[in-house]
């Protein structure tokens, strides 16, 4: 199987994909959404015309609602972001915008969050987190606890949960460029991505796993064994289902990318992401790592 | 084998009454939505108000002043005020939720209001902050002037505010409100007692106008104008204005929800337009559409017969599931939209593994039919395996979640559980029943995949 004869290769495209997205992760950094860190964002669309952006921001100042920021939308709208804002501010931030009601304008959004509940769902987001890896890793001790000969079942786990930083990690990567360029921004959807991003990865390098298990057990006389080249063989035999089965979602992913609801798009997408890495790690990754720890094992004896 | 195919168009009856249950029970797929019966009409889509527009409050309560044991019981009280009053204003369908602080995460006591259809938060916001106005009033001196004003029909009106002036008495005072009925007449009546400020300021007044008209005001009009026969020191009175009983009780609650249990402030607010929410929703349903389509496209295209099947099958689930999102209802929101397409995606999954093992036994030399059954059985428990991981993920974002997430793991959750009965159970009846077609090299082929003849 070609794929654990040129392992090295995927291990070094892996690899080099997780330090890249790493990299972007420090060099770009992150921004995170009012969701977060609290603050309001008011979407209007006007009416007939809107007004020069360098002159609404001079009408904007004068509010002193401190920093500021317009950003125009489609064709005739803008979106404001800015601290958070009570009732009257609000009102006076759509004064302003109307011009004082010379450019009549309807407002489509807004949404403003007072930085408690952002620091509150800060912490909600990293206990969701922690504790869904947490159960992750408990259940992929479970589900390979009776794989153990030649390489030990927990292993297998520390393969997976390798797999699975591969499988979130680039995403996320993904998702500070498109942040960069784009100006999409972190909000609770890419914390949900990021965890949805783990179930998935787990239940694709389950299905490889899965049948190295079962190959396994077929084989009687553990000393006769060529490892690797049951888990070669096994890529061989699961590899179209794993591939199809990622397809399937990934079909449906890209349909809710092109055609789906804003909101959703940038969420889509980075699940996207982690559905196509999810299964080339699961062939392209973890099998080959199985096959490196056996070596190194027998290297040691 | 006849079993089997009577057992394959009881299960397609079936199917096809949810969908028919699905399609009759949405005004936007059926024309004759309004004239149909009463119980399709129970059961419309539940939208968030990220689809339908309106408006989301957060509101934090104060509940410093509290003992750790009150607090839970007063932000029940709190909600059952709020939701009072907001019902008052006549959204439909509002929800009013707590939001405890939970364990381990602290934060604040939340009380978290969500009005469909309503994007005038100003006003909104307004009423749920407002205690209802119980005023008290007296008649005004015969010697100070009046107001007429000219009604429509040429004669003199006497304004009937004008006749009165405020007293100091209003519902600030008042202890409680219960629901009375006249002992002789069984009208309702709405039975007051003050507490011990406004039981002398009561007796002083009822005092003082022996003989005179005292007018009951609410919120800004006069609902009853009793005239006063004794002073009354026991602080207790009662208004009777011609009430139906739910009128009176409707008031009783409202004066008894007079005062917040906590005092409330407005944390953060979401407001989403109705054209915004429309095409959010036009949006998921296309993806939902189009992304069905890409996934029978590939199925049929690869696995063939199977892979037909599977796309019925995958119609049920869908079915199956619009069905229970209007039955149990869950509240769709984007989100939620997205868990639904994804859990299409993640339901053939188990039909790909299936279809696979069964690939993989008819070329080991089996015939058809025992392909079919060793092919499921062999499945079975990697799906089991992929799908808990799943399973365990929606649990964990339900658990801990926003609304927004709960939307989210809600119907991927389902979608999961749903998918590996259908997938399983559905695809196998199906299969068994076309199992007649036999073994000739057509059949084979059709049972065949991917790019094999």
């Amino acid at each position: 199987m070609f794929i654990i004869k040129y392992k090295k290769i995927f291990l070094g495209l892996s690899v080099f994909l997780v330090l890249l997205s790493l990299s972007s992760l420090f060099i770009f950094g992150v921004k995170v959404g009012i969701d977060f860190k609290g603050g309001a964002l008011t979407e209007v669309v006007y009416k007939t015309e809107r007004p020069e952006q360098l002159f609404l921001n001079q009408k904007l100042e004068s509010l002193n609602f401190g920093s500021m920021l317009l950003q125009p939308t489609g064709e005739l709208g803008y979106i404001v972001k800015s601290r958070d804002l009570n009732e009257a501010e609000h009102n006076l931030l759509l004064k302003s915008l109307a011009l004082d009601g010379k450019n009549s304008l309807t407002e489509v959004s807004f949404n403003s969050i007072g930085p408690s509940v952002g620091r509150e769902l800060t912490k909600k987001a990293i206990v969701a987190m922690i504790l869904v890896s947490l159960a992750i890793i408990l259940f992929i001790a479970f589900a390979f606890r009776k794989v153990s000969r030649p390489v030990s079942s927990w292993k297998y786990g520390f393969i997976a949960i390798v797999t699975l930083l591969h499988d979130v990690i680039i995403p996320a990567g993904l998702f500070v460029m498109l942040s960069h360029y784009y100006g999409a921004e972190m909000d609770t959807l890419f914390v949900v991505a990021v965890l949805t991003i783990l179930g998935l990865s787990v239940s694709d390098t389950i299905v490889i796993f899965d049948r190295i298990r079962e190959n396994l057990k077929n084989v009687s006389g553990m000393n006769k064994i060529n490892f690797s080249e049951i888990v070669g063989h096994s890529v061989e035999q699961s590899y179209v289902r794993s591939i199809s089965t990622s397809l399937t979602v990934i079909l449906v992913l890209l349909a809710l990318v092109f055609f789906g609801p804003v909101t959703t798009k940038y969420f889509a997408l980075m699940l996207t992401a982690g559905m196509f890495f999810g299964t080339y790690s699961s062939i392209f990754l973890a099998s080959p790592l199985l096959v490196l720890i056996e070596e190194w094992q027998n290297r040691k004896k | 084998m006849w079993r089997k195919v009577v057992l394959a168009l009881i299960i397609l009856i079936l199917a096809g009454g949810i969908a028919f249950f699905v399609f009759k029970s949405e005004p936007r797929l059926n024309s004759n939505f309004e004239s149909s019966h009463s119980f399709f009409k129970k059961f419309p889509f539940r939208l968030g108000l990220d689809l339908s527009g309106g408006s989301h409050l957060i509101y934090k309560a104060d509940v410093s002043a509290l003992k750790g044991a009150e607090v839970s019981a007063s932000m029940e009280a709190l909600r059952d005020v709020i939701e009072r009053r907001v019902n008052l204003f006549g959204v439909s369908e509002p929800v009013v939720q707590v939001q405890e602080s939970g364990f381990a995460l602290g934060g604040d006591e939340k009380l978290i209001v969500d009005l469909p259809g309503v994007t005038d938060v100003e006003k909104a916001t307004e009423m749920i902050g407002q205690t209802p106005l119980l005023e008290f009033k007296t008649e005004r001196p015969a010697d100070s002037p009046q107001e007429v004003k000219i009604g429509a029909d040429g004669k003199a009106v006497l304004d009937l505010s004008s006749q009165f002036v405020n007293t100091e008495l209003t519902g600030r005072y008042l202890k409680k409100a219960t629901l009375e009925f006249d002992a002789n007449t069984r009208e309702p009546k709405v039975g007051l007692q003050f507490d011990d400020t406004g039981t002398k300021l009561f007796a002083q007044i009822t005092k003082a106008n022996v003989g005179k008209m005292v007018a009951i005001y609410l919120d800004g009009s006069p609902i009853s104008t009793p005239v006063v026969r004794e002073e009354i020191t026991g602080g207790q009175a009662s208004i009777s204005g011609n009430f139906t009983p739910t009128e009176a009780k409707l008031l009783v609650g409202r004066l008894n929800s007079g005062a917040l249990p906590v005092p409330i402030s407005l944390l953060s607010r979401q407001t989403i337009g109705a054209t915004l929410g429309d095409s959010a929703m036009n949006a998921g349903v296309k993806a939902t559409i189009i992304g069905f389509l890409f996934v029978a496209l590939f199925l049929i295209l690869w696995y063939r017969l199977p892979g037909l099947i599977a796309s019925i099958s995958l119609l049920i689930f869908i079915s199956i599931m619009l069905a229970l999102f209007k039955l149990i209802p869950v509240t769709l929101t984007a989100a939620g939209i997205a868990g639904f397409i994804i859990s299409i995606g993640i339901a053939v999954d188990a039909n790909v593994l299936i279809f696979e093992r069964v690939k993989e036994e008819l070329r080991s030399g089996r015939t058809i039919v025992d392909a079919i059954s060793f092919g499921f059985s062999r499945a079975w428990l990697s799906i089991r395996d992929s799908n808990i991981s799943n399973i365990i993920t929606a649990i964990i974002l339900f658990w801990f979640g926003t609304s927004l997430i709960k939307g989210f793991a809600l119907t991927l959750g389902m979608g999961v559980l749903v998918s590996m009965f259908s997938a399983i159970t559905i695809t196998r009846v199906f299969l068994g029943a076309i199992s007649f077609i036999g073994e000739s090299r057509v059949a084979r082929f059709l049972f065949s995949s991917g790019l094999s003849k």
